[in-house]
């Protein structure tokens, strides 16, 4: 993966499989400290104790298909390779958090990536879950929440391109307008 | 800049189209392979390309879709175009470019890119 927001893509599509209604997505950063951390968390079925000890192992996956499954142990890599760390806690019923911190200033940083894009893609391939993204930097954030988009639509499909891509623009505007602060 | 605010007229501007629409029937299925293979090969620019391009044309009878992984991981990024007869056209190795020539040549005008099938690719 080129950018971490291709693993974000990646590991919110196992929330979506795990039937989740609701996932989280949140990308908060501290320039003074230069750590970046990468969250996701959804309601969904979860896994049990075993399973989680099992999933950052690469020859390990729920899918009947293949023997191998590569999302987690690739984004875990990703963390690891800037002298960062991988949390996952999971609870049966209830749902799944992941965690990934990063020592930004690594050499081995990957680029965050166009992450819009990634919110983009995951709601026009689930309109019918809620997304929350949140970019934070040393305290200023933006927030998309997809069950305020609802609000305002009325009924209207949100997967409908002149949504989507008002949606994308407004993340990208947000999301530049705090990186600019903070420089 | 945006806020959320802005999305009513939006909302206003689609719900009227949506009533056109309404009562169209789905001719093409174009379903693009998003899971992690297809992901690091390059799916999300390719299915970006493609939803923009039904936008940009008004294909009302084109459904575009994600699905996991096809199966043939060193292809991706893999399209699939299901016609409503039940054919399938199985796409490999997949642009943003690509994608708008097989809108273009096989969605619209009827013709398969064979140059871009698997058959040509295998």
């Amino acid at each position: 993966m080129q950018e971490l927001s291709l693993n974000i893509l990646d590991i919110a599509q196992n929330s979506v499989r795990a039937g989740a209604s609701l996932v989280e997505i949140s990308v908060v950063k501290n320039t003074a400290e230069k750590w970046l951390v990468i969250t996701l968390e959804d309601n969904g079925c979860g896994m049990s104790e075993e399973q989680v000890k099992q999933v950052v192992d690469p020859f390990f996956t729920t899918r009947t298909t293949r023997k191998i499954g590569l999302g987690i142990p690739f984004f875990k890599m990703t963390a690891e390779m800037t002298g960062g760390s991988f949390y996952i806690q999971s609870t049966p019923g209830v749902g799944t958090k992941v965690a990934a911190e990063y020592c930004y200033e690594h050499l081995d940083m990957l680029p965050l990536g166009d992450v819009p894009s990634t919110i983009i893609t995951l709601i026009s391939g689930s309109p019918e879950i809620d997304f929350v993204y949140r970019y934070e930097v040393d305290g200023r954030s933006f927030i998309l929440d997809t069950r305020e988009v609802r609000q305002m639509l009325e009924g209207v499909d949100i997967a409908s391109n002149e949504i989507l891509t008002f949606l994308r623009q407004m993340m990208e505007e947000n999301i530049g307008e705090i990186d600019l602060q903070v420089q | 800049m945006k806020s959320l605010a802005e999305l009513q007229a939006i909302r206003d501007r689609v719900k009227n189209n949506v009533v056109v629409r309404e009562n169209n029937e789905i001719d093409y299925r174009v379903v693009v392979g998003m899971a992690t293979c297809g992901i690091a090969a390059g799916a999300r620019p390719v299915l970006n390309a493609c939803s923009e391009e039904v936008a940009k044309r008004n294909l009302h009878n084109v459904m575009v879709t994600q699905t996991g992984c096809i199966g043939i991981c060193k292809f991706e990024p893999v399209v699939e175009v299901f016609e409503a007869d039940g054919t399938k056209t199985t796409y490999v190795k997949m642009t943003a470019e690509k994608i708008v020539r097989v809108i273009n040549d096989h969605i619209v005008n009827g013709n398969v890119v064979t140059e871009y099938t698997i058959g040509a690719n295998a």
